[in-house]
């Protein structure tokens, strides 16, 4: 078969082991997303790692028990030496001088070495080799059943409600844990629950990811999530979804490539989405942050046109002259390029207007002029009179405040400057198209 | 019938990491006041106010609030942690945070009513910060944000507020906000105790003085207790010894 009928078979769910595997690494996906954004946001995104790898010597020591791959008992097994690092991590803190970093390094590389020791000994003892414990390490998908899916179902079903009914509270313990203590809260029992259920959401996927790499699943999701929104509510949805897509994803490339374990593409899926969230997220993203950054620039740049032109005609207050646009340019430190988006963009909003490729200022560019050059003179007025700077020194903190300074922020100083005349250097405030407002 | 005092301290010792920091302390608060409570760093002012309020365990004494054990009592106090305690960054609005402080009366898997995201709504008012509400406290200032937890405590509607440091880097507007709401509450009847750290203005923002310095050093009315004498005994270098068996405990246990 080529991938073509691959994917279709795969997305169209018709092959009963496809199904149990898509929606094993769906709900797995959701849980572990979901419920990562409260470590992320208490800081303990890699206790989640460290539960992860002390999940292992759970695994063996459940399947040396039972005798077989029972996938409730390696569950349980995981759960029990999760729970057992998850302690260690805290008792180390709490009763030495060993700071979090290091016990966290400490616990989960001691048990980690153990669960290798005990699966090693598993795989020599005959049977064992057939038991495809290995598996546990990096996962694979297409080792979930049936049976394991229902289980693994009820779990993820469980700490979803879990978490719906109990969301105002998780929330207030992740952000203020001593104020909900001191309103009497249960904070420590609600702690107990969270972490238990983080146990839970890294154990359920140990066998589709495997025990190194679940830990993205758990931060990966959240980190993500928190670059779109800025409601908690939004980002545990988000993040359950981003992981929903991972492991759906991942599920399909393991299904196309079976013969590589599934826990690095479903890492290299949910890096994507991160990536992409880095970049583009519409806020705190690195492309609209570039954006913003230029658009400030350009904006700027036009605020500067409108400045030079409105002094260029202040003292003959005639401002209907045409200037080239040579002699703009030397007006200021203009870049040709600059000069011509600014004056194509001022001439768009009406500030400026142009006759026979010469520009002048409309009526409401001199408006805009005169406020841009006042914001620049009464921020000289005040850092001369109040940080009592020389003369020459106010010009270039002006040059960056006129750009900046709120209308709130204007009001203020005009008041607290008494509506001053002129700047430091002598020349006129302006107050054209603000009086006449007034 | 003697009052009762909204907050009874009994010879309470407190360690953190087996090193004592406060030593029996022992007060009464008179109700209806604003309490000042100043030392210099590291005396255990908060870590008194955490006692108070059970977030520490006791080495020895004991705290009364109304003359009854704290844990049937603390829907009585407001608490205002230190603004540093938090993550300012987390995805929640203002009017969340402030809405937390009701959350002592909400059931096991209860959530907050619109009553009480009404009651949120006007202690935000109370100290200026409605139109903040639906902000994301990462977007405001800090004195901002400690208006915030300033409101988040008013829900609480207590008889008696715990804050830490609330004046602690904030701007002329948020002080004077404080200021006036500390005069609301006291017109109120309600006891506060302020950790405080500018001792410029004591004065006039409180009418009894606590000096800590690891154990009491002086309580009482301010013009009685802030004087140079006391100030120097609270802040000077005789209390050294104190602070140099502390560490000595901490080794040997």
């Amino acid at each position: 078969m080529d991938w073509w009928d691959l994917t279709v078979r795969f997305f169209s769910l018709a092959d009963a082991n496809v199904r149990w595997v898509v929606f094993g690494s769906i709900l797995l996906g959701g849980a572990a997303g979901g419920l990562g954004c409260f470590a992320y946001l208490q800081k303990r995104s890699l206790m989640g790692d460290a539960l992860a790898h002390a999940a292992l010597p759970g695994v063996g020591l459940a399947f040396l028990v039972v005798g077989r791959k029972d996938f409730l008992a390696l569950l349980l097994g995981a759960s029990i030496t999760g729970w057992l690092g998850a302690l260690a991590i805290n008792y180390i803190v709490r009763e030495s001088k060993i700071k979090l970093d290091a016990a966290l390094g400490i616990v989960l590389t001691v048990f980690f070495g153990l669960g290798i020791v005990i699966l090693t000994y598993i795989q020599k003892s005959g049977s064992g080799s057939q038991s495809g414990l290995d598996k546990f390490l990096f996962g694979q998908a297409a080792a979930m059943g049936r049976n394991d899916v229902v289980i693994l179902g009820i779990v993820a079903l469980t700490m979803l409600a879990v978490v719906a009914l109990g969301f105002s509270k998780f929330k207030l313990i992740s952000f203020d844990p001593g104020f909900g203590r001191s309103l009497g809260m249960q904070v420590g029992l609600l702690q107990f629950v969270l972490t238990t259920m983080i146990v839970f959401a890294v154990t359920i996927g140990l066998q589709a990811v495997g025990v190194v790499l679940m830990a993205a699943m758990l931060i990966t999701p959240a980190a993500a999530a928190r670059q779109w929104t800025d409601k908690l509510q939004r980002m545990v949805m988000l993040a359950s979804l981003f992981g929903i897509l991972s492991g759906l994803f991942g599920a399909y490339i393991s299904f196309l490539a079976p013969r590589f374990p599934t826990g690095p593409w479903m890492v290299i899926v949910v890096t994507a989405v991160f990536v992409l969230s880095v970049l583009f997220a519409p806020q705190r993203g690195v492309i609209s942050f570039i954006r913003q950054h230029y658009a400030n620039r350009r904006r700027m740049t036009r605020e500067h046109v409108l400045k030079v032109l409105f002094k260029a005609g202040q003292d003959s207050r005639q401002w209907k002259t045409y200037y080239p646009v040579d002699q703009i340019k030397r007006m200021w430190s203009f870049t040709q390029h600059e000069l011509n988006a600014a004056l194509a963009g001022l001439q768009k909003q009406g500030m400026m207007e142009k006759s026979g490729g010469m520009y002048r200022l409309s009526d409401d560019g001199i408006t805009e002029g005169a406020r841009v050059t006042r914001l620049h003179r009464l921020w000289e007025v005040y850092l001369s009179r109040y940080l009592e700077l020389p003369e020459d020194h106010v010009h270039r903190d002006a040059e960056d405040m006129e750009h900046i300074i709120t209308p709130e922020m204007e009001a203020r100083l005009e008041e607290l400057l008494e509506h001053p005349e002129y700047d430091p250097h002598r020349q006129e405030i302006p107050y054209i198209g603000k009086r006449s407002q007034a | 019938m003697e009052p009762v005092a909204p907050i009874e301290v009994h010879d309470l010792t407190v360690a953190y990491r087996r090193k004592p920091v406060l030593w029996n302390i022992d007060f009464s608060l008179p109700e209806g006041k604003l309490i000042g409570l100043v030392g210099p760093n590291g005396a255990g002012k908060s870590t008194l106010i955490k006692a108070i309020m059970g977030l520490m365990p006791l080495l020895s004494g004991y705290v009364k609030i109304y003359g009854e054990p704290l844990d049937t009592m603390r829907h009585k106090i407001g608490y205002v942690p230190q603004r540093e305690s938090v993550d300012w960054d987390f995805p929640i609005n203002a009017l969340d945070v402030v809405t937390m402080g009701r959350y002592g009366r909400l059931g096991l898997f209860g959530r907050p009513s619109k009553d009480d995201k009404a009651i949120a709504m006007e202690c935000l008012r109370k100290v200026g910060m409605q139109d903040f509400a639906h902000r994301q406290i990462s977007q405001l200032s800090g004195g901002q944000q400690q208006r915030v937890f300033l409101a988040r405590a008013l829900t609480q509607d207590a008889s008696v507020y715990l804050m830490d440091e609330p004046f602690a880097g904030v701007d002329a507007a948020t002080e004077k906000a404080i200021v006036d709401l500390l005069k609301e509450l006291k017109e109120h009847r309600k006891t506060v105790l302020v950790v405080h750290h500018d001792l410029h203005t004591v004065n006039e923002y409180f009418d009894w003085v606590m000096l800590l310095n690891m154990r009491l050093v002086k309580f009482g009315p301010t013009d009685q207790i802030f004087t140079n004498d006391n100030l120097r005994l609270t802040y000077g270098g005789k209390l050294l010894l104190l602070a140099e068996a502390a560490e000595k405990v901490a080794r040997q246990l």
